[in-house]
């Protein structure tokens, strides 16, 4: 029930992003979600793309430092109060979100956040038995 | 003016005479008393005898900063324990500072040679100076402090830090010597002017200023800006510390080394020769009459030249220029001694931090700036910020409490950091001297 996101270290510096996404353009991967942390001095760059093994590959290659990370999609009913729900089930079972972000696509007619926990199948266990609909990575990377 | 008007106008036979006695004296002391110098001596064929000359000092091998590690902590200390009074340390090429120790006796000298190189810098009985070198294991603070009270000033022992309280003290109490690094002083020259305090209304008149590189062109700022006349002082704790060399008011130009305590030379650092008269190379020290710990022909590591030529205030003694750089990486920021080595096996032992760094050193309203930049490789990178600002704050945490010196680390993307084939470039220096 996990997805494997691709996290990249950049430098702020200019044309960093616009090299990362030209490497992935050029290889035919395609960007599913991004959310890009920001510092003063660093940047970390979070992707969902359709084919992680390549795009990592070919980041790698290009000399950036890449990891894979697990991350958990969660469809979000779209209308008030959707998160909350979600974030409230989490708290009360003491799982910390470390950083969230939206996905692009919407599944049906719901919304679909990334999370990144602290104790990822803890959160997914949570999640299921409370009926959220966590999604697939491989559905998620072809949406 | 004279602090020892005797000693420091000796004519130069008389001052050779004395320094051959006292060579050959120190030598019969380092043989019977040091194991390192018994064997170092023996393995190149010389017995103290066999000096007859001040020449003959070229035939004696060198001894290093490596030599005084080997030796931590006290295996070239000439003196026993019981007759050491004083320990001072300085940082190492890596872990381990370098050592060193005082009988009463190297106390005495010590603080007169330091009282001779204020009234060289015009200071005399009646000052008030104002002494922020720090104290502690470092020498500058308390040397130029015995040096103040053996010539008889009334010193304040303010140490560094605190600018505004410095100000404060500077103004209240009416100081008319300052005592610190070049770069501190044009720090308080900023910090005064923020407060409006204007240094013209102040009574500072000199200042001596040592323990860091600088130029004439900072020179003429600091003197423009502090009001004051800006004397270099040369010094090192493995010779002594603060006082072994210094300008005289009279000529500024050249730093009087106190030739009936040392005796200079300038090598080529390459094939260890000496060269002519007035050419730059490394400067190497014989300490003719330490006690606690004489060093025989110390490498230095300091680039200079050294000239006989007589200087207009009647001193007699050798004079060495400014000096211009090092023949070692060392680093000096803010006064305190880095070498690359230090920091590198600070980072190779946090867990995943690969030797690939860049020390950028700079200077920022007149501070010493140290940016340590080190490449991010799988081992460390973290999707998560917080994880890797923590490893940021741990490089300079680590950073300064085994050197004293503060600094910001910089994660760089990885081969950012220039590979060569022979020797890594692990230091971009941007201060102008």
């Amino acid at each position: 029930m996990k997805v494997e996101q691709l996290s990249i270290f950049i430098e702020n510096k200019s044309g960093r992003l616009a090299e990362i996404t030209s490497i992935l353009g050029g290889s035919d991967i395609n960007i599913r979600a991004l959310s890009l942390a920001d510092t003063s001095d660093f940047g970390i760059l979070r992707l969902i793309v359709n084919d992680v093994e390549s795009a990592k590959q070919v980041l790698k290659a290009k000399g950036f430092t890449v990891s894979k990370t697990e991350v958990v999609a969660v469809e979000v009913p779209d209308r008030p109060g959707g998160l909350s729900l979600i974030l409230q089930a989490l708290d009360v079972e003491q799982i910390n979100v470390e950083y969230m972000y939206a996905f692009v696509e919407r599944c049906g007619g719901n919304a679909v956040i990334i999370f990144r926990f602290d104790e990822t199948d803890k959160a997914i266990e949570v999640l299921q038995s409370r009926h959220f609909n966590v999604l697939e990575g491989d559905r998620l990377y072809s949406m | 003016m004279y602090f020892n008007q005797e000693f420091e106008t000796l004519p130069r036979p008389a001052l050779e005479a004395l320094q051959l006695s006292r060579l050959r004296s120190v030598l019969e002391r380092v043989y019977a008393n040091v194991p390192f110098y018994r064997t170092s001596l023996d393995r190149s064929g010389i017995r103290p005898a066999d000096v007859k000359s001040l020449n003959d000092l070229q035939r004696l091998p060198f001894t290093t900063k490596q030599d005084m590690r080997d030796s931590y902590p006290y295996a070239l200390f000439a003196a026993p324990m019981e007759e050491i009074v004083r320990i001072h340390a300085s940082s190492g090429t890596t872990g381990k500072p370098t050592v060193v120790g005082y009988t009463r006796d190297d106390i005495e000298v010590w603080s007169e040679l330091m009282a001779r190189s204020f009234v060289s810098a015009g200071a005399h009985k009646g000052d008030i100076i104002h002494n922020a070198y720090g104290y502690g294991l470092f020498t500058g603070g308390l040397g130029a402090h015995y040096g103040a009270e053996r010539l008889g000033a009334s010193v304040i022992p303010i140490s560094g830090g605190n600018t505004r309280r410095q100000i404060m003290i500077m103004q209240d109490f009416g100081s008319t010597v300052l005592t610190c690094t070049p770069s501190y002083s044009l720090f308080m020259a900023e910090e005064a002017k923020s407060e409006g305090v204007d240094f013209r209304n102040l009574r500072l008149r000199v200042g001596i200023f040592g323990a860091e590189p600088w130029s004439e062109a900072m020179r003429g700022e600091i003197e423009q800006k502090l009001n004051l006349a800006a004397i270099d002082i040369y010094g090192l704790s493995e010779i002594m510390g603060p006082g072994v060399a210094i300008e005289c008011i009279e000529a500024q130009k050249g730093l009087h080394i106190w030739e009936d305590h040392f005796l200079p030379e300038i090598i080529n650092p390459e094939t260890g020769q000496r060269v002519p008269e007035g050419e730059r190379g490394e400067l190497v020290i014989t300490t003719i009459t330490k006690q606690g710990i004489p060093l025989i022909r110390y490498r230095t590591r300091d680039i200079t030249s050294l000239t006989y030529e007589p200087c207009i205030c009647g001193r007699t003694h050798a004079r060495i220029a400014r000096m211009s750089g090092r023949s070692d990486d060392m680093l000096i920021i803010r006064g305190v001694n880095v070498f690359p080595s230090q920091i590198e096996s600070i980072l190779v032992a946090i867990e995943g931090v690969e030797p690939h760094y860049l020390l950028i050193v700079d200077r920022s309203e007149n501070l010493d700036t140290l940016e340590v930049q080190v490449e991010v490789d799988e081992r460390i990178f973290s999707d998560e910020v917080k994880v890797l600002q923590r490893l940021t704050r741990r490089i300079e945490k680590e950073i300064k409490d085994m050197l004293g010196v503060t600094c910001s680390a910089k994660l760089v993307e990885p081969k950012t950091i220039q590979r060569s084939e022979g020797k890594a470039k692990r230091v971009i220096d941007n201060r102008k001297y």
